[in-house]
């Protein structure tokens, strides 16, 4: 029986980790290095890191920073930010990083994205969906660029678009759910995952293992990405590298 | 010493970082010369089949290679694609493969019923259990919660059930490990397998 992954989700601003809420207001949790030790030590499934600046301010990959992090870690990680060229994929993957996420490289240089599931396949490319959901018409916008740029795509267009480029995973991050701990957004995951047949993972707005049950149960996600409550104690609390314990998300999964 | 072989489609920054982490020695290389004096061997491997097939015959190292596992028989482990490659054909491509095992690589095939009402998707994704097939040195270790990270959407389907090493499950129970005399297979990523895949990783290097 495969188990359903649940993954931290960390946040790279240079050197430093951070956590935002709904992608605004960084705050600095501590060294990603030492964060990445930790879990690593606790066997968490699979690592996810955004580096939130690198396309956004246009900023260069930081592979020394990448090397170090992958040098100590035994489980599979997923890095997204900034990566434009076939060679920024071979880089990273040379490095020992198992999947690139691609996001604005999507719709701004798709043969980029085919060439490098053709180089790689598909499993080692992942298509990162940032969504938002505008405030008065409570419409879904699929974003880029740290959820400045807008684009014209439905979520569920943004996703069987993603799949036709071969992506082999789809991360669905909801923006307006990011670091509020109020359960992730059942209806967008639902509907992405009806949609295709990659695997879809679920991102923004974990805050109880309720919630992590839910959108697996309920909304058919495949695996689940945790942001806040991988680095926090709690809501509004102090810095805390922690996660569920195996034994606890076993009884909650299917 | 451990041997990893570099041949253009490898996760090999991750071996290399999990056999330095065990104190095993290692080294990646690309030409014949260094094949001639390995004394194990690890076939890396991401991607497609054809790409991976007419990757290893570009690198030059054939000849040596199947000189050192079939006559001096040294002992090898493929990894993923790696792995694939040691048998006979892929439903994935049209070249030959290494043909070592006898066997082909098939792709998973759920039914309509079986995808919609398990949620069964390709790739297989994640982490899965395993079961040992039989008692060897590389899975002496194995117990009921052993598990592995995999992903792949091709299987290995072996001609003779003895070279079955491990299966798993996903939709059916299929081959998920094979071994021959010195020849070892593995289909997932012992080392993107935390203490699992160290295991496997130890008792390899110490066959």
């Amino acid at each position: 029986m495969l188990r359903t992954r649940v993954m931290p989700c960390l946040l790279l601003q240079g050197r430093g980790l951070v956590k935002t809420v709904k992608f605004k207001n960084e705050r600095y949790v501590g060294d990603p290095i030492n964060a990445v030790r930790i879990f690593n030590q606790k066997e968490v499934d699979e690592l996810v890191l955004f580096d939130i600046n690198c396309t956004s301010d246009s900023g260069t990959i930081n592979y020394s920073l990448l090397e170090q992090i992958t040098s100590e870690c035994f489980m599979p990680v997923c890095y997204g930010g900034g990566v434009r060229t076939l060679e920024d994929f071979r880089k990273l993957f040379s490095l020992g990083i198992e999947k690139v996420s691609v996001s604005s490289l999507l719709f701004d240089s798709p043969d980029v994205v085919a060439q490098a599931v053709a180089i790689y396949g598909s499993q080692s490319i992942i298509a990162t969906l940032d969504i938002n959901l505008s405030k008065y018409r409570k419409k879904y916008q699929v974003c880029t660029h740290s959820g400045k740029q807008k684009r014209k795509y439905t979520p569920v267009e943004a996703a069987k678009y993603a799949c036709s480029l071969g992506v082999g995973e789809i991360i669905v991050n909801a923006i307006h759910r990011d670091g509020t701990w109020s359960g992730f957004d059942q209806e967008l995951i639902s509907q992405i995952s009806a949609n295709v047949n990659v695997p879809v993972v679920a991102a923004g707005g974990a805050g109880t293992l309720d919630d992590i049950k839910n959108v697996v149960v309920s909304a058919n996600a495949s695996a689940v990405a945790l942001g806040s409550m991988a680095v926090f104690q709690a809501k509004d609390m102090g810095v805390l590298i922690k996660f569920p314990k195996q034994t606890e998300l076993t009884k909650i999964l299917p | 010493m451990i041997s990893i072989i570099d041949y253009g489609v490898g996760n090999l920054g991750s071996v290399k970082n999990m056999l330095k982490f065990l104190n095993i020695e290692s080294k990646i290389i690309t030409t014949a010369e260094e094949l001639s004096t390995a004394t194990k061997i690890i076939l890396p491997g991401v991607g497609s089949w054809d790409n991976g097939v007419a990757k290893l015959t570009e690198s030059g190292l054939l000849s040596v290679l199947n000189k050192r596992v079939l006559s001096d028989k040294v002992p090898v482990l493929g990894i993923c694609l790696g792995m694939q490659i040691l048998l006979d054909a892929s439903e994935e491509g049209e070249l030959a493969g290494l043909g070592w095992i006898p066997g082909e690589v098939k792709k998973f095939y759920f039914t309509p019923e079986q995808q919609t009402a398990n949620k069964l998707r390709i790739p297989h994704m994640g982490w899965n259990v395993t079961h040992n097939k039989k008692q060897t040195a590389l899975t002496q270790l194995n117990d009921d919660e052993t598990r592995y990270y995999f992903v792949h959407s091709y299987h290995a389907e072996v001609a003779n059930k003895h070279h079955a090493l491990m299966t798993c499950n996903y939709g059916y129970e299929f081959t998920c490990a094979i071994h021959k005399d010195n020849i070892w297979g593995v289909q997932f990523h012992p080392e993107k397998s935390h203490k699992f895949g160290m295991a496997l990783m130890k008792s390899f290097a110490e066959l």
